[in-house]
């Protein structure tokens, strides 16, 4: 087969497969928040719920778009599709099992996956920073004002802290970080990066408990607040994609990708990625469950005087290590 | 160890004891009640949608006495009565309701109308499943809140077995008699106070000639 018709049938099946997880990812989300608030969730569509995605979809495709008077046309109608391009560009360089012989899971098998994936997620701001400045109204403004900040200050400490893990695997490949965690899973060795990138990777998706961005009780809904209909779909769609996406990264590389843990290999490697990525789903919700919302200038110390530190510190110690075991 | 750092420890810990608690929140029972497909027992004299009883021989029990509009807080009944004529005799005293009307948008079910009467003709049944699109349906006549004849006599409070009764779908299945487009103004009540508005414009000529013609029209 040409290859670029194999990278169309990839992406295919890869749009399909990320897209329906977003929507159960959802359903799951609302599940679970509900059940940690002593609520059943929704359970009216279908058979447990489970045709609530599909409901909320064409609720949301049927919904008029607005566009505000004082929206910068071309923009506010671009910035959901930056947001959503970036989120999906991730998946080109992950792999989601070990790659057979003269062949590979993810669509594009860059030897640079990580500088990659840091390259795109950093893009991934412009969609929501563009977004509010585009609606051309307060709340958005202040919305992207923070995402800016915000993203900038968390983005150092997550870089930091993966490239204790480079340090260790000795490379960029995603494919060859995994297989240097045959022994040990990057976990334990990076317990501290592992932290910091968990904790950034909420930032970094402005998930709560670091949901400034969008803070309903101070912003309205911040970035999005003048977005109906299908273009807040596609930020909504966007930022469960980047969660998908940060699981799947902490996944590769710390908790040792499709390599089966005990060596429990009954259950395919494909099947243990996906797991992994649940319980980094799960644990999401989690925390949207359990914690407040920070404020504004305790998320700045925090990211700024207290991740940004300890990852150096993690960067130097793991360095020096790595140096005098090499 | 430094106040600050002690401080930050026991943040990381509070965070935990937080986590800890939500994940036990969901294996708790739940206590929600799935409402349409199951229903909560309710007291057995919960106060809901009204219901005029009669007596065993189907006469109507109220007499037209108006004290439940009266002593109704809500200004939501409005009694008209009528004597009783020897040939047709519908309650056993002399006079009876002609008009019985209770606006259900008004109503606060405290159950005043129920205490004062005198006969217990009026009476508020544990329905309370009553919602409809119009306003003008809501404000119930004698037809709908009468106990059909066929019914038997209704149900006074204190004779009342508990939880729901049996026959909760008949509020909707009886249609509103009054006229659903001319809403409150085709009421007794509406009609009452029309006349009542018309009265006032006598003795006051309107400033503005156009706002009186538009309070007549019924």
């Amino acid at each position: 087969m040409a290859w670029w018709l194999i990278v169309l049938i990839k992406s295919a099946i890869l749009l399909f497969v990320v897209v329906t997880s977003f929507a159960y990812a959802m359903l799951v989300e609302r599940k679970v928040l509900g059940w940690m608030q002593l609520r059943p969730g929704p359970n009216r569509v279908g058979p447990w719920g489970l045709m609530q995605p599909a409901a909320d979809a064409a609720k949301l495709i049927l919904k008029e778009d607005l566009t505000p008077e004082t929206a910068d046309p071309l923009l506010y109608k671009l910035a959901p599709f930056i947001s959503l391009v970036t989120a999906f560009a991730v998946y080109a360089v992950i792999p989601f099992g070990a790659s057979p012989a003269g062949a590979t899971w993810a669509i594009g098998n860059v030897n640079a996956g990580i500088l990659f994936i840091l390259a795109i997620t950093s893009l991934g701001v412009y969609g929501i920073c563009l977004g509010g400045w585009a609606s051309g109204s307060k709340y958005p403004l202040l919305g992207s004002v923070r995402s800016t900040a915000q993203m900038i200050s968390y983005e150092l400490a997550m870089s930091l802290s993966l490239i204790g893990v480079l340090l260790l695997a000795g490379t960029t490949s995603l494919d060859g970080i995994v297989n240097a965690q045959l022994r040990w899973w990057f976990f334990i060795p990076q317990f501290v990066g592992c932290i910091i990138y968990v904790v950034t990777a909420v930032a970094e998706t402005n998930r709560a408990p670091f949901d400034l961005v969008e803070a309903e009780t101070e912003l309205v809904a911040g970035f999005h607040t003048e977005y109906s209909g299908l273009r807040f779909g596609l930020f909504f769609i966007a930022e469960y994609v980047n969660m998908l996406s940060v699981s799947c990264i902490a996944t590769l590389l710390f908790f040792g990708g499709w390599n089966a843990p005990f060596g429990w290999t009954a259950i395919p490697a494909v099947g243990w990625f996906v797991i992994k990525v649940a319980c980094f789903m799960f644990f999401y919700m989690w925390l949207r469950a359990t914690l407040p919302r920070l404020r504004y200038d305790r998320l700045m110390a925090f990211g700024w005087k207290f991740l940004l530190p300890v990852a150096t510190l993690n960067l130097v110690v793991t360095a020096i290590v790595v140096a005098y075991k090499g | 160890m430094s106040g600050a750092t002690r401080k930050r420890l026991y943040n990381i810990g509070a965070i935990l004891r937080g986590l800890s608690i939500t994940f036990g929140f969901m294996f708790r029972k739940r206590p929600t009640i799935q409402y349409p497909s199951v229903k909560k027992q309710h007291a057995p004299r919960f106060h809901g949608l009204h219901e005029l009883r009669r007596y065993a021989d189907g006469k109507e029990r109220c007499i037209g006495c108006e004290l439940c509009s009266s002593v109704c807080p809500a200004n939501a009944i409005t009694v008209i009565g009528a004597e009783n004529s020897p040939e047709d005799r519908r309650s056993p005293g002399e006079r009876y309701a002609a008009r019985y009307e209770i606006d259900e948008l008004r109503c606060i079910f405290c159950g005043m109308c129920e205490e004062a009467c005198p006969t217990d003709a009026i009476v508020l049944t544990p329905r309370f499943e009553m919602s409809d699109y119009r306003r003008g349906s809501l404000i119930y006549d004698k037809a709908r809140l009468l106990v059909p004849p066929e019914a038997g006599v209704g149900t006074p409070p204190d004779e009342r077995p508990g939880g729901i009764p049996g026959d909760l779908g008949r509020v909707a299945d009886v249609k509103s008699t009054t006229d659903v487009d001319q809403g409150y103004l085709a009421t007794w009540r509406g009609q009452i106070l029309i006349t009542q508005r018309k009265g006032l414009a006598l003795l006051k000529p309107p400033v503005r000639s156009g706002a009186a013609q538009k309070d007549e029209t019924p």
